[in-house]
């Protein structure tokens, strides 16, 4: 068990550090192609919608893939983060110069409102599961949308014109964001709370059973995964202007989650490059793929999204799966290193003891057949 | 008054599609997202069959034809192969067939909306006020339709079947009932209902663009939450409550534009306080 324990934790260990530090590397590299002037307009300005995807992705995945609910109602938090955001940002301009303190405080405000948020659409989360959760969420996000299609302070249905950030500036400073939401995310998971978490998703009245508070769990996922939503609108809202309403849709969601299906439900890294993915495939079709054509995208989506849950959950597809699967590759690489692994139960079984184990835990009890016999008998009279 | 004729013809709609939905709910136990984009094929078909035969009543028999089939279609190749996985997985293939019926639809017919017209037959009056006969024909032909299901599902073998299954899968599956029959048979009478409500949908809206199916599926499962899920008068009343909400709410000018807001936090208000719906059975989890 022991041996167990430590093997998953030197994996986790590596894996931890290996997710940010190579989105850390990676912003590196940009900064310094940026100072080159590298990096053209376009290039920039995906570099920016990169960046919020993934903190969408990453996101919606702690609560679909580790808590294992289903939120239709993502992109209502982005919503919130970004009309909220952009609003307060062009308020905060008039008291403060410092561009990237305005910047920061929009991007608490908005994540914070849309945490308030979660945190309301949490409390029927306690009640409610599996489709009636998923249904109340993307009631929410209509909800949102409605409501700010409707607020004249918003812009109305015009959308609200915000003022963009440097879009030079602005990829630096949402890459620096990823990278701690990323840190955030990845620690919560390899936390106490991260496997109570996952404990609830495997079973959640065995859960509750161990003693987790499962209430709590699932409106702290909600609240955070909202907050982190809310992040990534403020920083859409600074890189687009008009907020409009319509870019929030339930196809949004729909989108973030095709992303976390692709990448894995449950990996993070499997998050990050899903989301790269998708957001560079969209950014080079969008000029390819004018009008009706564009919903060809859409056509590939929704297969990606059946062809991956059936491939994955099936019963049918199981031995197919298991055949291919990396983890048979490497229960094999395992089994090779067995001997070298230094291990605490084989330890436990090389030393010589001369205590007598099986005396001792084996109580005095009457022959083992004697006991079935009687056993067999005495429910047979019952039963009469 | 035309308000209340109006709200419940709307009703009348969203009954027929949330019956899909309870049917299916209460006997495969998921939620089919599709059922929404049903609708849509079913006004398409309508409005293919229109442009080239002229027919409107041929027109209405293929809707029901081609929704039936693509309905048991879908669950044959998309659902079946998920039986007896997590609920999770079986809801977002459901998202993802929803969406693929959707871009189908944008690929053949574009995105743009298509006028369309059916047969109008005018107004009538009763008192001093004039309704649409379309309405009333939307309301009577609903009416009769949720009769003959609530008859079939309580006196017909196949109904009984159908009770059972949802009752309890495995019990009915012992007693000689071909569970995965039944479950096709289900998705085969929703997607028909879907063809009516997508008629009378047609009768009340102008046009139709590929993402028609995506609001009235989600409002009308709105109202089968709301009259409890998985229980058939609880739909068919959980439908009319919401028609006549909704058209109520439009005609205060007021509220009107906040009306879908509304009709949503009704839904989330409903949850908190009684997650079963006013007709739904309580289900007891057990480990």
């Amino acid at each position: 068990m022991s041996k167990y324990i430590s093997n998953v934790k030197k994996q986790f260990k590596f894996k931890h550090i290996a997710t940010w530090a190579s989105v850390l590397l990676v912003l590196i590299v940009l900064i310094i192609l940026n100072g080159a002037g590298a990096l053209n307009r376009s290039t920039i300005g995906l570099l920016s919608r990169i960046a919020y995807s993934i903190i969408l992705a990453t996101s919606l995945n702690l609560v679909v893939g580790f808590l294992g609910e289903l939120s239709l109602g993502h992109a209502g938090f982005m919503c919130l983060g970004a009309y909220i955001g952009t609003f307060v940002a062009s308020l905060l301009r008039n008291v403060i110069d410092s561009d990237l303190l305005v910047l920061i405080l929009s991007m608490l405000t908005g994540g914070l409102v849309a945490a308030i948020f979660g945190f309301i659409i949490g409390l029927p989360a306690l009640r409610l599961k599996g489709d009636y959760l998923a249904i109340v969420t993307l009631a929410f996000g209509e909800i949102v949308r409605n409501i700010f299609k409707n607020l004249e302070v918003f812009g109305g249905a015009m959308g609200y014109p915000s003022k963009t950030y440097k879009a030079k500036d602005l990829f630096i400073i949402a890459f620096v964001v990823v990278v701690i939401v990323l840190i955030l995310i990845q620690n919560l998971i390899r936390s106490k709370h991260g496997r109570a978490i996952t404990a609830i998703r495997d079973n959640e009245i065995a859960a509750r059973a161990m003693g987790i508070n499962v209430t709590f769990y699932k409106l702290f996922v909600f609240v955070i995964a909202a907050f982190f939503a809310g992040i990534a609108g403020v920083i859409y809202g600074h890189y687009t202007t008009p907020v409009l309403y319509t870019t929030f849709s339930y196809n949004y969601s729909i989108e973030i989650l095709v992303m976390v299906v692709l990448g894995g439900m449950g990996s993070i890294n499997g998050s990050i490059i899903a989301a790269t993915l998708i957001t560079v495939v969209n950014f080079l079709l969008q000029s390819k793929l004018s009008g009706d054509l564009a919903a060809l995208r859409l056509l590939v989506y929704a297969l990606i999204l059946i062809a991956v849950i059936i491939f994955n959950n099936a019963p049918a597809f199981k031995p197919i799966k298991e055949r291919l699967s990396l983890s048979r590759i490497k229960a094999k690489k395992v089994e090779k290193k067995k001997d070298i692994i230094n291990d605490d139960a084989a330890e436990w079984n090389r030393i010589e003891t001369k205590i007598n184990v099986d005396a001792i835990f084996t109580p005095d009890l009457p022959h083992r057949d004697e006991v079935d016999q009687d056993g067999t008998e005495d429910s047979e009279k019952e039963g009469e | 008054m035309s308000t209340f004729i109006d709200g419940l013809s709307l009703g009348a709609i969203y009954a027929l599609i949330a019956l899909g939905y309870t049917m299916v709910y209460g006997i495969a136990k998921m939620l089919n997202f599709a059922h929404g984009d049903i609708i849509m094929v079913g006004a398409y078909t309508i409005l293919t069959t229109l442009e080239l035969t002229g027919n409107p009543y041929l027109a209405i028999a293929f809707s029901i034809v081609i929704c039936t089939i693509s309905g048991v279609v879908i669950e044959k190749l998309a659902y079946k192969p998920l039986r007896g996985a997590s609920p999770l997985a079986v809801l977002i293939t459901a998202i993802g067939v929803s969406f693929f019926l959707q871009s189908i639809a944008q690929l053949i017919y574009g995105s743009k909306s298509r006028p369309i017209t059916l047969p109008d037959f005018g107004k009538m009056s009763i008192g001093s006020q004039e309704i649409n006969v379309n309405t009333v024909i939307t309301l009577v032909v609903g009416g009769i339709i949720m009769a003959g299901l609530t008859l079939f599902v309580k006196k017909t073998n196949t109904g009984r079947a159908m009770q059972a299954v949802s009752e309890d899968k495995g019990a009915a599956l012992l007693m000689g009932v071909n569970v995965n029959r039944i479950i096709m048979i289900t998705f085969a009478i929703g997607s028909a209902l879907a063809a009516f409500a997508s008629l009378f949908y047609l009768m009340q809206i102008p046009s139709i663009t590929p993402t028609l199916g995506s609001m009235p599926g989600i409002k009308a499962f709105t109202a089968a939450v709301i009259g409890g899920i998985g229980s058939i008068p609880g739909a068919m009343l959980g439908g009319v409550l919401l028609g006549l909400i909704e058209k109520i709410c439009l005609s205060i000018p007021a509220i009107g534009p906040y009306t879908t807001a509304i009709e949503f936090s009704l839904l989330i208000i409903i949850l908190l306080v009684k997650p079963i719906g006013i007709l739904g059975k309580k289900i007891r989890e057990k480990v």
